[in-house]
Formats: C-alpha cells, sequence, structure tokens
C-alpha cells in the first residue's frame, strides 16, 4: 500500500450562478479532509462558496494523442460556427 | 466602570489573549516544516487567526487598562510572569500529533468558551466572541478528524497519539479551575462560570477519543499556575525570546 495520501482535483465554485471551476490539487486521506484542505489551501482570500472535491483517480481525461482524430474534423466545417450572419448595426458588439 | 470591574474585566482579557497568542506563536512554529504542505498551510491559518483574536482581546485589554498602551505593548513588552496563559499553550509542539492533540484538547475548550460568552454581559466581549467563535468551531472540527485519524490509524500514530494524550491531559483542568478573578467576572456577567463548562468538554473529548481508540488518563490531577500568573513551565521563557527579541533589541522599532 502507497504511503502516500491520494490525490484530489479541487473545484470551487466563486459566486451564486457561477459553475464550479477546477482550481487546483492537493493531497488528502479522504475527502472530508480535502474539502477542509481545499478551504485551506484554495478559499484563504475569499474566493469560495461552494467546494467540490474529486479523487483525481475518477477523472476520466482525453488522451492527448487522439487530438487529431478528436478535434481536427472540426475545423473544416466552418457551417458550425454561426458566422454567416449579417448583424445589425443597432445590436453592437456580439 | 468601578475600579474593581475594570481590573477583573482586564485580567479577564489578558487571559483570553495570552492563550491565543502563546498558542497563536506556538502554533506558527510549523510554518514551513509541518509534514505535508496541506498541514503546513492549515496549521499557518489557525496561528494567524489565533493572533488576530490576540490583537482584540489584547486590545481591549489596554482600553481597559487606560495608560495608552497598545495590544502590541502588551504582546511584546511584558515578561514571562505577567503573562496569564493557561500552561497547555506553552507547551512545545513535540510532533506533529502532539501538536494537534494540545491543539483539540484547546480547540474544544475555546469553543466553548467563545459560545458562552456570546452571552456576555459586556458588548465588547460578546462582540469579540461572535467573531472568533466561527474560527474556533472551523479548528475544532479539524483538530477533531486529525485527532481521530492519527488515533485509529497505524500502530505508530496510535501510540504517538496516546503518548501525546497522556502528556497534556494534565494540563486540561487548569482550564476550568475558578479563582477570584474567575468568580467575579461570573458574577457580573462577564463570562461563564468555569466549572459549567466542564460537562460538555469531558463528554466532547471522551467521545473524540473512544472514536480515536484512545484512552483518557483516570487522574484529573491538574498542572496550574499559568491563568494566574504564579508559576508558568520553563517553556515560555524560551517562546517569549523567539517572539520578543525584535522589540527587545530595537525598542520602538516598526515597519
Amino acid at each position: 500500500m502507497s504511503k502516500e495520501w491520494p490525490l484530489w482535483e479541487i473545484f470551487i465554485r466563486g459566486q451564486h450562478g457561477l459553475s464550479h471551476r477546477h482550481v487546483g490539487s492537493l493531497h488528502a486521506p479522504d475527502a472530508e479532509m480535502a474539502i477542509k484542505n481545499a478551504r485551506d489551501v484554495y478559499t484563504r482570500r475569499n474566493e469560495g462558496q461552494s467546494i467540490w472535491a474529486v479523487e483525481a483517480k475518477h477523472i476520466s481525461a482525453s488522451s492527448p494523442s487522439d487530438k487529431g482524430p478528436l478535434y481536427e474534423p472540426s475545423e473544416s466545417k466552418v457551417y458550425r460556427h454561426p458566422t454567416f450572419f449579417d448583424i445589425p448595426e443597432d445590436v453592437g458588439a456580439m | 466602570m468601578s475600579g474593581l470591574s475594570k481590573s477583573v474585566l482586564y485580567d479577564f482579557c489578558l487571559r483570553m489573549g495570552d492563550n491565543t497568542l502563546i498558542l497563536g506563536h506556538r502554533v506558527s512554529e510549523w510554518c514551513g516544516h509541518a509534514p505535508v504542505l496541506e498541514e503546513d498551510i492549515a496549521l499557518a491559518n489557525t496561528a494567524l487567526d489565533l493572533i488576530g483574536q490576540t490583537q482584540f482581546w489584547l486590545g481591549l485589554a489596554a482600553d481597559v487598562q487606560g495608560e495608552g498602551k497598545s495590544a502590541d505593548d502588551l504582546a511584546f513588552l511584558r515578561d514571562a510572569w505577567d503573562f496569564r496563559n493557561g500552561l497547555l499553550c506553552e507547551l512545545p509542539n513535540g510532533d506533529f500529533g502532539q501538536t494537534l492533540m494540545r491543539q483539540y484538547l484547546f480547540d474544544e475548550w475555546h469553543w466553548a468558551m467563545l459560545t458562552a460568552l456570546q452571552n456576555s454581559s459586556e458588548k465588547r466581549v460578546s462582540d469579540i466572541a461572535d467573531k472568533a467563535v466561527k474560527e474556533a468551531s472551523y479548528h475544532l472540527e479539524r483538530s477533531r478528524d486529525t485527532v481521530i485519524g492519527l488515533g485509529d490509524g497505524t500502530a505508530e500514530s496510535h501510540d504517538r497519539m496516546q503518548a501525546a494524550l497522556d502528556y497534556l491531559y494534565p494540563y486540561v483542568g487548569e482550564f476550568f479551575e475558578a479563582d477570584t478573578v474567575d468568580e467575579a467576572a461570573a458574577k457580573e456577567g462577564i463570562a461563564p462560570v468555569l466549572e459549567s463548562l466542564r460537562e460538555g468538554y469531558d463528554a466532547a473529548i471522551k467521545a473524540t477519543m473512544d472514536a480515536a481508540t484512545l484512552r483518557l488518563p483516570d487522574s484529573r490531577f491538574a498542572h496550574k499556575g499559568g491563568r494566574n500568573g504564579r508559576m508558568h513551565t520553563e517553556h515560555l521563557g524560551h517562546l517569549l525570546t523567539n517572539m520578543q527579541w525584535l522589540q527587545r533589541a530595537y525598542p520602538g522599532a516598526s515597519w
């Protein structure tokens, strides 16, 4: 058994109405301590309203080597972007 | 305010403020040395909270004293025999477990005391308590969880926590033994009757130690002398040497 505490990814919601944002990671023995540690490490300057802690091993990540197949096909599909509308001047910057 | 009430309130504030000052300084000694980064930051936060509370208590003490002194004067220019903290607060950090056990035994009392002080007849006291109790409640949650985690952890961490408890428990009783200052403060409604906090405290630490698989010592023997300044441990002088050297070497220095 490893003697290192597991790694946790920390997500914090800054204000009501905003979504939780990834702020960084930390080590903790369990979920409860991960939240306490997050409170001490990431909310010292009044940044947070709500904390999520997810053990890093439970996050599935896409592989960097799949970059081509995953993202490049969308580059040539300009029709997916709403760039073909004439915006009336009155609307201003969008 | 009568002369007697003034001196009672002054002594009371010194006792509260010296507890948080001395323990806060002790905890700050971990800064940069804790076993893991997360605990290092958490301990530094706790130390800063305690030193922040000290500014309120010693600031009020200086006001009540009325000699034009500041909280800093009281913190940095008094010598060991003028300090009024419980002996528990000045004991050395030892290992990480001992530090957290000391913190827990203090936090449990501190939280109960501040909760009671929210009903103080002295508005300036209840205002400080209102603010400080939120911090104390977080300190308590954290130190309690760590004591349970380490007590009910490996054989090694369990033995270290039991040794810490055996060493520190005899310093707990002092917080509940009232002298004439405490009796006068209770009579005026400034502070609760100290013994009235004991039952809740005992039940709380019993529950925590059970969860931590640790055994509370049978003896209720209590070291005392810190709160009335009669006799501090040899550790306080060393701590003050460290904490006060700058004001001693360069009187009045500021930055």
